[in-house]
């Protein structure tokens, strides 16, 4: 069988997820002899094919230019994967989107800002058809190497779809809320080990809604600790305004 | 052959999306031009109204290569506006992951993006065949660095641990004199990199222009200093930055540069090794003659060279300060220190991988209220320019391919990070 053609792209984002790719150290070399890296500007000069079996995609869709792109990659690729929380449900870049992109233009470029060609932010699935997701800002190193495992053995990759607070007990933290802060763990979908509450700090949401949370239960606990509406929005809004909850 | 027409589109083996443009006809340069042409992410504007204890978070995104150097800039900023003091035991462990996301970030761009040019390959992909040796090397270096933030922070892209008033959670001793063994363990690497180095050698160039970087007097300063001009020979308070770094259109131009004392300078590794020689490590200076770069260095190539440099610089004071952690009064159990007040301006400084980067933050009862950041590589472009023009005589004569990669390796010497994109990059659409 012949190696399958991976190629990466990346959209506006921070490249931050395609460094987690190459800080697969240890087992880096040994996925060169799996698959043919064939396009991965960050890191190749050369371009091997314009044609691809698997295309991760990293970054959201921010401009008139970014559409034509991504939709050209999708016509030349069989499998595309959302890379990363900014392509996958819009990330921090979804932020702009609740200001007057006129007003954003403005504030950062000053009278020049008409030169500065943006639309609301997407994700990569509102532009075209995406056929997996790995998740979070970063992605995890785990996570790249179990999609990439499942499709080079023809299987179906999971993606969990239970909340951070499950591999939160099972990390056997203390909750985060018996510490005082607030969590975006029981509505964020996990996959991360729980990380960041491992690390003394609060689940961040990076990782997006689960497919059925209970938003309004997560908007009473929040506001049980004394945040206002307008605090809750911005703890939904850091890394999912494109999601309906951040809408209202 | 003095008509040259270089023309790269997208870059590659850099950070971010930008193009060359090179043009010259009977021996006159017509255009000499890197143009970034990255989507505009509004950074400034998606902090607006958000709270203190959140900011860092958002600007650590600016940058996953440098996601350690924004949040420390951030969290840098954010302190001095609302009065937050942290601890001995916090300011050392920032120190020590800013030298890791350092050791990370400068191994990335000397084996993996700089050095292929040297051995003429297009990327490290065939020379993990050709060179397996030096190709695991790297790797294992690169994972030393990650793992140096991975003990201090959680993980090196977009660091858990570091928050407002110190970290959230501290490394116990154990962890942290685990980490100085497992990182004694690299020295040989280190010494195999500075000899690697010497070998490659950079294309002959020389062109004068302004360095501008942290100074302590203390310290080769990467995490604090005042701000310093080679031109001026000044060091100015960090919130004073904005007395020597100036935003201005240029005529010939829509769109902006960054001019302290002359019309470009440069900022990043060469930067600082020409401003902060005298403060290196020994054995970092010992690398830097072995290498055959000296102070007052105007070869923009060695910009990599002065990269090595400064790993054997980082890799030193890291193991010097988990030596001052694990010797001294550490408490794993410290608490982030409080603000003192909820509003007021802040500005951090730092010298991240590829230069000075600043952060300058104004809050109103807690939340931002005006920000300004001002990234390294925004701050080169208007220097990568002149180097464009000035080295492209030199590629008078060669054919299309070798001047092509000529100017491709300039800019590439100046480590891009495009996606740091902030009002400051220039941008023309192409």
């Amino acid at each position: 069988m012949a190696k399958p053609k991976v190629a990466f792209f990346s959209f506006s984002s921070c490249e931050g997820c395609q460094l987690m790719f190459l800080n697969l150290e240890d087992e880096l070399l040994d996925l060169l002899g799996k698959v043919d890296i064939v396009r991965f500007r960050e890191a190749m000069k050369e371009v091997l094919s314009e044609d691809y079996d698997v295309a991760f995609v990293e970054g959201s869709i921010t401009t008139h230019a970014d559409i034509e792109e991504v939709k050209h990659i999708r016509e030349h690729t069989k499998i595309l994967i959302a890379f990363g929380a900014c392509a996958t449900i819009g990330g921090i870049n979804a932020i702009k989107n609740f200001q007057p992109l006129d007003d954003v233009r403005k504030y950062v470029y000053g009278d020049k800002w008409q030169t500065y060609d943006t639309v609301p932010t997407m994700a990569v699935n509102q532009v075209v058809k995406v056929d997996y997701y790995i998740h979070g800002c970063p992605v995890s190193k785990k996570e790249i190497l179990a999609v990439v495992t499942a499709l080079l053995q023809g299987k179906e990759p999971l993606i969990p779809d239970y909340p951070v607070c499950v591999e939160c007990k099972m990390a056997e933290n203390v909750c985060v809320y018996d510490k005082g802060l607030v969590c975006m763990g029981p509505v964020t979908r996990a996959g991360c080990g729980a990380l960041c509450p491992s690390y003394g700090n609060k689940c961040i949401g990076c990782r997006g809604l689960i497919s059925d949370p209970n938003t309004n239960a997560q908007k009473d606990l929040l506001a049980e600790k004394g945040l206002t509406v307008d605090d809750i929005l911005k703890e939904f809004r850091m890394f999912d305004g494109l999601s309906e909850v951040s809408k209202k | 052959m003095t008509d040259l027409n270089v023309r790269v589109e997208h870059l590659t083996r850099v950070e971010g999306h930008g193009n060359i443009v090179v043009n010259s006809k009977n021996g006159e340069v017509i255009d000499a031009r890197f143009d970034i042409v990255e989507s505009p992410r509004f950074f400034e504007a998606m902090l607006l109204g958000r709270r203190w204890p959140e900011v860092h978070y958002i600007t650590s995104r600016i940058c996953g290569i440098c996601a350690v150097g924004h949040t420390s800039t951030s969290l840098m900023g954010t302190e001095m506006a609302l009065g937050i003091k942290i601890s001995e035991q916090a300011h050392t462990l920032r120190k020590i992951i800013f030298y890791g996301e350092q050791l990370q970030s400068h191994i990335l761009h000397a084996y993996f993006l700089a050095a292929p040019d040297y051995v003429g390959a297009p990327s490290v992909i065939p020379l993990a065949s050709a060179a397996p040796d030096v190709v695991k090397r790297a790797l294992r270096m690169k994972k030393m660095a990650n793992y140096i933030c991975e003990v201090i922070a959680g993980r090196h892209v977009h660091p858990i641990g570091m928050v407002p008033g110190g970290f959230s959670r501290y490394p116990t001793v154990k962890e942290l004199k685990a980490l100085k063994e497992y990182v004694l363990g690299f020295s040989a690497d280190v010494d195999e990199t500075v000899k690697l180095f010497t070998t490659l050698k950079a294309p002959e160039y020389w062109r004068e222009t302004e360095f501008v970087s942290l100074r302590n007097p203390k310290e080769y300063a990467f995490y604090e200093g005042d701000i310093y001009s080679s031109v001026s020979k000044k060091a100015i308070p960090q919130i004073d930055y904005l007395s020597l770094i100036k935003e201005e259109c240029i005529p010939t131009s829509t769109s902006k540069h960054c001019r302290a004392n002359r019309d470009s300078y440069m900022v990043g590794a060469l930067a600082r090794f020409n401003n902060n020689y005298d403060l290196l490590h020994p054995r970092a200076k010992r690398a830097a003659e072995a290498i055959g770069i000296k102070p007052g260095c105007y070869n923009t190539f060695m910009v990599t060279h002065a990269q090595v440099v400064e790993t054997v610089h980082c890799f030193e004071e890291t193991i010097a300060g988990l030596d001052r952690l694990i010797e001294g009064d550490y408490d794993p159990s410290q608490q982030p220190a409080q603000p003192t007040r909820m509003s007021g301006r802040g500005v951090g400084a730092c010298e991240v991988p590829r230069g000075l980067l600043i952060h300058d933050y104004t809050y109103e009862n807690g939340l931002i209220k005006n920000a300004n950041l001002i990234i390294p590589t925004g701050m080169n472009l208007g220097n990568m320019d002149a180097d464009l023009r000035a080295l492209a005589p030199k590629a008078f004569g060669k054919g299309p391919k070798e001047a092509e990669l000529l100017m491709e390796m300039l800019i590439r010497s100046y480590d891009p990070c495009i996606s740091c994109s902030c009002h400051i990059l220039k941008v023309e659409w192409v």
